[in-house]
């Protein structure tokens, strides 16, 4: 088997997608947290400024999942194929949040009338929080299992996606993103919003570790397979090590206004914590309920090595020409957002 | 009704929405170009005035765009799940490109192009204009390239059976390369270049025909109607090459678009008809051998017909496909007319004496846009009963998780929101085509204190 710097491609590839999502988590999740944040200003000009602070990049953080669902496509095709189509109506709905989040932001600066804004700005956060939810929900099926069959068929309800589990990851999913959220508005804010944000993101702290709490006990009682590569290998505790010391130092940094700091801190718990879920996970990507024998797999899910030979080529042109773009817009619209006649 | 039709016509219905957005993003990207190339190079205001407004526009049709583009990406999975794990070795390297070459660069520098006016120097902005056209251009690239490969399989084999059946790639460049491709990028991209460039004569007639921004607007039309002119010409080229493809590697699909049922020594080129599919007969008025000799460049040569394909190979909308296809040779001959008029009246100095004309200008905006939109209807229908030509039919394509109710749940919700978003963009643009570009000396590029890369 084809191997680079001594890891199979399918493995890589499997790197390769969840190091996308984990930027797409990372990025969008911070845009989506203001977007459930948005209606607790309640100042037309508070409101702006929160919407102005995500506008010049939140189409270019959006792109991840793009990326990320292609790369999913391209490099486990069963993946996408069976995921999509037994998540059916989450998705359909995820879709159709994003539609309205997108032409939300569009839209809402284009009337001055009060009932057009209020009404923009009201789809604006629900999408952005139902968004956040439907990600969520679609994490904890994966961790849970899903009834996969042989030849990758689907063996279970269409409506089985809701459950308990899924929710709570689901809610903890929105608590997370709307804590970075706060954090990234923080940092782009000042004066008398500033402060109020401050207030909204120790409340987002309480939230996502509550909600966050709750959501490990339970997995550690009820999930137990999750945990068993760490119970295998001691070694591999320093992962969550990592994850808790990241999320105990948002609050500590928060406290001594280093929002910076503190926003690197939250981009490290997300993408954590999506480490932790791949190797929970790994080698399998999507564990049957059926029979452990349908598990689908990085192996038996692959693409060729062919085409992973050559995706893995496309991956390292685009993926220095993806960060320099994405550095030079940060730059151009680094600093405090100032409102001009070109904002939203 | 059964899953697969109304998964068909839910997938049918969302990237046919899908594709009114980004022709015009494509064509207006390149008008932008032009416009802001102009005032570097000019430094006359009014091209950075008339590129300011066309940025607005830009704005609300690539949003739509972007927001109505995710849901195809994701569509392949929900809908066509057994295609995708058929297709995903060959086809996912194509979307992996798209993603990282294409939408990562129109994304990343939209945000400078809307909210950089004063933020960057004329230059630097000028650089994100083309990075964010190159980057809509690479996405029909590449999408297209995916879609070609579809009609005209290439660069890959067979692996598995029965339901665990995949095509996986033995050579890239083969498949990129497949043997419809290069054409139908071209026609394509010139589709979205007259998409854009007649929406802009569109908007700068009526001004002109209202007598507002009179300056502006007549400079806009001449660049816009240098790009359709040349843009309408070369369609009917690259148009023909298409059709010589489709004649020697999907035969079944060209007898559809031409009505002929019965194997033909000397083939005749319809201009107008109807099909009778019960009959097995078309009526119209028609050009004699014509297409014996367009597809062969002989008068005399043999085009194969409808029934020399066994029943279950053939394209079953045969009037649908003919029809769509006509009105797309027709509008492609009436923009030639239409470009060619204006060109000459240009050239003798009488462009804009002419009321009627610009009176005509206004709505044959839709003309272009009609024929993107047929022209997809002919080469998608055409290619039934096939998904992957010749290898997977649609029938078996279907994704096997999902029920009637649900795609029947999903087709009316993008029915409303689509519909919804459908009466917005047209407000909003008539509201930004309403209130005009603005014009003055205080509204000038002006990078404040401060900002990035001055030159
Ligand atoms: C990369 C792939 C791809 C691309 C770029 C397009 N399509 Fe497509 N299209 C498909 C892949 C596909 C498909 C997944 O292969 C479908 C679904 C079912 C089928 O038979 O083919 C299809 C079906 C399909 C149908 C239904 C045909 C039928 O069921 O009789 C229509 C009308 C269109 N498409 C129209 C379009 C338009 C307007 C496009 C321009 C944006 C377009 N397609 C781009
Ligand atoms: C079924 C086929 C298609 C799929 C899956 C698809 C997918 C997508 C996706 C995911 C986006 C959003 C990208 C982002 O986040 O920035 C998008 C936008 C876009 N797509 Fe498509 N697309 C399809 C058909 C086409 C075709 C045929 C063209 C070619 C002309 C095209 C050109 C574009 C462009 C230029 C954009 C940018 C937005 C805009 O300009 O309006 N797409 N598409
Ligand atoms: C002038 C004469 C024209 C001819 C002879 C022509 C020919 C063709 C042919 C044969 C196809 C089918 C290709 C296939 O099935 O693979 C096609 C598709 C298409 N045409 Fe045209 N066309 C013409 C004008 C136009 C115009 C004016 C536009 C748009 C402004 C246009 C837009 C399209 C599009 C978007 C497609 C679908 C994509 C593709 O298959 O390439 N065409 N055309």
């Amino acid at each position: 088997m084809a191997t680079f710097l001594g890891i199979d491609y399918p493995t890589l590839w499997f790197l390769v997608v969840g190091g996308l999502f984990s930027g797409y988590a990372i990025l969008d999740g911070f845009d989506l947290g203001a977007g459930a944040l948005h209606l607790f200003l309640k100042k037309e000009n508070s409101r702006r400024i929160a919407l102005n602070a995500v506008g010049p990049v939140w189409d270019g953080n959006e792109v991840w999942l793009v990326i990320g669902g292609g790369a999913l496509f391209a490099g486990f095709p069963v993946v996408y194929a069976f995921l999509f189509s037994a998540m059916y109506i989450p998705f359909m709905l995820f879709l159709a949040f994003l539609i309205f989040r997108a032409v939300s932001i569009e839209f809402r600066s284009k009337e001055p009338m009060l009932w057009w804004r209020k009404f923009w700005d009201i789809s604006y956060s629900v999408s952005s929080v139902m968004l956040a939810f439907l990600l969520g929900v679609v994490l904890g099926n994966v961790l849970q299992g899903v009834p996969v069959g042989e030849h990758f068929s689907f063996q279970g309800h269409w409506l089985q996606f809701i459950n308990l589990y899924a929710v709570m990851v689901g809610v903890t999913t929105v608590a997370l993103f709307s804590m970075h959220g706060a954090i990234y508005l923080t940092m782009k804010t000042e004066g008398r919003l500033f402060a109020k944000l401050t207030l909204l993101l120790r409340r987002t702290i309480i939230f996502f570790v509550v909600s966050f709490a709750l959501t490990t006990v339970y997995t550690l009682i009820y999930l137990p397979h999750l945990s068993d590569d760490f119970k295998a290998s001691p070694a591999l505790f320093v992962l969550p090590l990592i994850a808790m010391l990241s999320i105990a130092n948002i609050p500590r940094l928060v406290s001594r206004h280093k929002y910076l700091q503190a926003f690197i801190f939250s981009s490290v718990t997300v993408s954590m914590l999506l480490i932790l879920v791949a190797f929970e996970l790994y080698p399998n990507i999507l564990l049957s309920t059926v029979d452990p024998q349908f598990n689908i797999d990085v192996y038996n899910a692959a693409s060729s090595e062919k085409s992973l030979g050559i995706m893995l080529l496309i991956a390292l042109i685009g993926a220095p020409l993806v960060a320099a773009y994405t550095i030079f817009v940060f730059w151009t619209f680094k600093g405090k957002v100032k409102l001009d006649e070109t904002s939203y | 009704m059964d899953v697969e039709i109304l998964a068909r016509i839910q997938f049918a219905f969302t990237v046919a929405f899908h594709y009114i957005y980004p022709p015009l993003s494509i064509g207006l990207g390149l008008v932008m170009v032009f416009m802001e190339g102009m005032f570097l190079k000019t430094g006359r205001q009014v091209y950075h005035h008339m590129a300011r407004f066309w940025t607005k526009i830009f704005a609300l049709t690539f949003g739509i765009g972007v927001a109505t583009g995710i849901v195809m990406e994701f569509e392949f999975g929900t809908n066509w799940a057994v295609y995708s794990r058929y297709v995903g070795d060959v086809f996912g390297s194509a979307l992996a490109a798209e993603g990282i070459f294409a939408f990562a660069l129109e994304s990343g520098f939209l945000g400078v192009l809307l909210f950089g006016w004063n933020r960057v120097s004329p230059r630097v902005h000028f650089m994100a204009t083309i990075g964010v056209w190159l980057g809509s251009m690479f996405s029909a690239i590449w999408i297209v390239v995916a879609n070609s490969w579809q009609q005209t399989p290439a660069g890959f084999h067979i692996v598995g059976e029965g339901m665990l059946a995949r095509a996986e790639i033995t050579d890239f460049w083969a498949m990129v390369f497949n043997p419809s491709s290069v054409d139908r990028v071209l026609h394509v991209w010139i589709g979205a270049f007259l998409a854009g460039a007649f929406l802009v004569m569109s908007v700068h007639a009526w001004y002109l025909v209202k007598g507002r921004h009179v300056e502006l607007s007549r400079k806009g039309f001449k660049i816009a109607l240098a790009i359709a002119a040349v843009s309408s010409v070369a369609q009917l080229f690259a148009g023909h090459r298409s059709a010589e493809v489709v004649a020697r590697y999907q035969p079944a699909k060209l007898a559809a678009m031409e009505g002929h049922f019965d194997t033909l020594e000397t083939a005749d080129l319809y201009l107008l008809g109807w099909v009778n599919k019960e009959d097995q007969q078309t009526w119209g008025l028609k050009i004699s051998n014509g297409l014996s000799f367009l597809v062969n460049g002989d008068w005399g040569a043999k085009v194969p017909g409808l029934n020399s394909f066994p029943e279950e190979d053939r394209p079953g909308a045969v009037n649908a496909v003919f029809q769509f296809y006509h009105l797309m040779v027709m509008i492609g001959m009436a923009l030639i007319g239409l470009t060619l008029l204006g060109l000459v009246l240009w050239w003798r100095g009488k462009l804009f004496d002419q009321r009627w004309l610009m009176r005509l200008f206004v709505p044959a905006l839709i003309l272009p846009q009609k024929a993107n939109q047929v022209g997809w209807f002919t080469a998608e229908m055409g290619r039934q009963p096939w998904v992957v030509y010749g290898h997977l039919r649609t029938s078996e394509a279907l994704s096997e998780a999902v029920t009637a109710g649900q795609v029947l749940f999903s087709l009316i919700l993008f029915t409303i929101i689509y519909l919804l978003l459908f009466g917005l963009f047209i407000y909003l643009l008539h509201r930004k085509i309403v209130k005009g570009p603005e014009e003055g000396d205080d509204f000038v590029h002006r990078p404040k204190q401060g900002a990035i890369f001055q030159d």
